[in-house]
């Protein structure tokens, strides 16, 4: 088999591995399933009553930008996941077996993806019953589901690097939302980033986490086209914009997060 | 010829504000198992994690099984079985589940991972535990089976830190029957321990490491040997008499009497034996000083270990269970 078959191969191994331990830990279970229904009733309800965006409806502009900070806010678990293997020594373990170093970010990775197709399908539903709609073909909606887990998968390797990278698993979650609480609000998630002041405006137009989410509401027909959402070039080529991010992300943090578990050990 | 399982010349490696290693040299020959004895902090675990590729040195040259760590870590972790200072098991999984996640990473196939996982747990007497979850496991099982993961791809070379560190004693004896059974199948062993009747019980050599150097190197015997000829040892009545009796015994001894206050007891090296207990004996009763016991033994290796890093071992130091009574009875040296 060739090295990268077998890297892939032994990162599927771990990825059974962490799905095993994720489905016995409940807590943990419930608060990724929890989590995506309370923001998108707090937010549909809440938010819904008081904020308006030109040209679609609130809950039809919001849903998106749940999916979004969901994905987002589920790639700390890819920190978190790494730093507790670490502490407790088993990424020692793993390190002293002829694998690729990269099979165990893989299968961290990988399962953390499953985690967030079910949060998705959660959240799809809970919009649905909340009066959200697709209005587009499936090809786009399918297209449209991809992109948005193809971020996510790209956003686990960022968050690795955070969680191979601290001290102990319980400073994980606080170094991460220092990244993606700015990347998941100054951003066009929750609303059009035209009326924010002039610095944080251009950082939300090329704010990852905005061309994502505009190419997710194009592909699922969230958007009006009579409102163009801004004139910066990640917007208006959101799809292209949002390929290039998750090509960057993937081609800059897999070999950093890789290099930083070459050197973790138990501490 | 014996060839050499593990050679370490000249290995530093320094952190930020220590260095862990400073020229450690080390030789384990085939098929023997070698105790790597120092106190916290002196550098053992860095050595095992050098040796099992987890950690590069900054320089200096190591070899196991005939292959360079730096140079080929990938060829060293496939005959290399490392089990770390804290068991590095999954607690959510079963310990079928840990071994067969192990068995798979070794690429010995589902068939073949399955098969040797349950030959294991066979071996380690924990095949009724099998489907239990690990957090449901005593200390000295997780232990166990820790142990049963570092030998699932049947290595050439074994590496086991600190194996019994933090288990009771019932659960540390187990232990090294697993470990001694493990020996007597005839692959080589690196153990790192602080406990000296660990050393002197399960290895053929003890290296003795402190401040990132080897200070000794030999057998149990030849260490002994090496900080000299026997000790007389007197319990007395009174510990008001402690330092008195030092000072009297200090004339026959041939370096200076360590006394202990909690169990009132005056230790003196002495060249040879003969004769030496019945003028100790004569002097403290000259002096007016009660004996209740005395007696003339060979060195310990705690005495080994006082005399070549000047300081006990930690267990000892912390009276640390399962240590013998012998060694442990030195509390605080009274100076």
């Amino acid at each position: 088999m060739s090295a990268v078959g077998l890297a892939v191969g032994d990162g599927v191994v771990l990825a059974k591995r962490n799905l095993t331990r994720t489905l016995r830990v409940p807590d943990l279970m419930m608060s990724s399933l929890i989590m995506p229904i309370m923001s998108t009733l707090l937010f549909a309800y809440i938010f819904g009553s008081a904020i308006q965006v030109p040209g679609v409806s609130y809950t039809e502009f919001l849903l998106v930008g749940v999916f979004v900070q969901t994905v987002v806010f589920n790639s700390v678990i890819t920190g978190s996941g790494l730093a507790e293997d670490i502490q407790k020594g088993i990424v020692d373990r793993f390190r002293s077996l002829p694998i690729s170093p990269y099979s165990v970010l893989i299968g961290r990775t990988i399962s953390d993806l499953a985690n967030n197709v079910l949060s998705i399908v959660v959240m799809v539903a809970t919009g649905l019953l909340v009066g959200w709609r697709i209005d587009s073909s499936v090809g786009e909606a399918a297209a449209g589901f991809v992109l948005l887990l193809l971020f996510a998968y790209a956003l686990s390797w960022v968050l690795a690097v955070v969680g191979l990278s601290v001290r102990a698993p319980e400073v994980v979650t606080n170094a991460s939302f220092m990244i993606i609480m700015p990347l998941c609000f100054i951003a066009n998630t929750y609303v059009s980033p035209e009326g924010f002041p002039a610095v944080l405006r251009v950082i939300a137009e090329w704010n990852p986490v905005s061309a994502v989410t505009q190419a997710v509401r194009e592909l699922f027909g969230n958007t009006n086209p009579d409102f163009p959402p801004g004139a910066a070039w990640p917007l208006q080529n959101s799809i292209l914009a949002s390929f290039l991010w998750i090509v960057v992300m993937l081609v800059v943090f897999m070999p950093f997060a890789t290099s930083r578990y070459r050197k973790a050990v138990a501490r | 010829m014996m060839t050499a399982a593990i050679v370490a010349r000249e290995v530093v490696k320094k952190y930020a504000s220590v260095t862990a290693l400073d020229g450690f040299d080390l030789e384990v020959a085939e098929g023997t198992v070698m105790g790597l004895l120092g106190p916290n902090g002196a550098g053992k675990t860095t050595a095992v994690r050098v040796f099992a590729t987890l950690i590069q040195p900054d320089s200096g040259h190591v070899e196991v099984a005939g292959i360079d760590v730096v140079a080929n870590p990938r060829a060293v972790r496939e005959v290399i079985g490392l089990s770390g200072q804290y068991a590095a098991v999954d607690e959510l999984l079963t310990g079928y589940e840990n071994l067969e996640l192990i068995g798979r990473l070794y690429h010995l196939g589902k068939k073949g991972a399955k098969a040797r996982a349950e030959e294991l747990l066979e071996q380690f007497d924990l095949t009724e535990s099998a489907g239990r979850r690990l957090k449901e496991y005593s200390g000295g099982m997780r232990r166990r089976l820790d142990l049963a993961g570092a030998l699932v791809r049947k290595p050439k070379v074994l590496i086991l830190d600190e194996p019994t560190t933090g288990l009771d004693i019932r659960s540390r004896e187990a232990t090294w029957e697993a470990i001694g059974e493990l020996v007597a199948s005839g692959s080589t062993l690196l153990l790192t321990t602080q406990y000296l009747e660990e050393a002197d019980r399960l290895a053929h050599r003890i290296a003795v490491i402190d401040h990132g150097k080897l200070i000794a190197n030999g057998t149990a015997d030849e260490l002994k040997d090496q900080v000299g000829g026997h000790r007389l040892e007197v319990a007395l009545r009174d510990a008001a008499d402690l330092d008195h009796a030092r000072a009297v015994l200090a004339p026959i001894g041939h370096g200076e009497p360590v006394a202990t206050q909690e169990d009132r007891r005056v230790v003196v090296p002495i060249a040879a034996a003969g004769g030496v207990l019945v003028e100790g004996v004569r002097r403290l009763d000259m002096a007016g000083i009660e004996v209740i016991d005395a007696s003339v033994r060979r060195p310990t290796l705690d005495d080994v270990f006082l005399a070549l890093t000047g300081h006990r071992t930690d267990k000892a130091a912390q009276n640390g269970e399962g240590v013998k009574a012998e060694e442990t009875k030195n509390e605080e040296p009274v100076r």
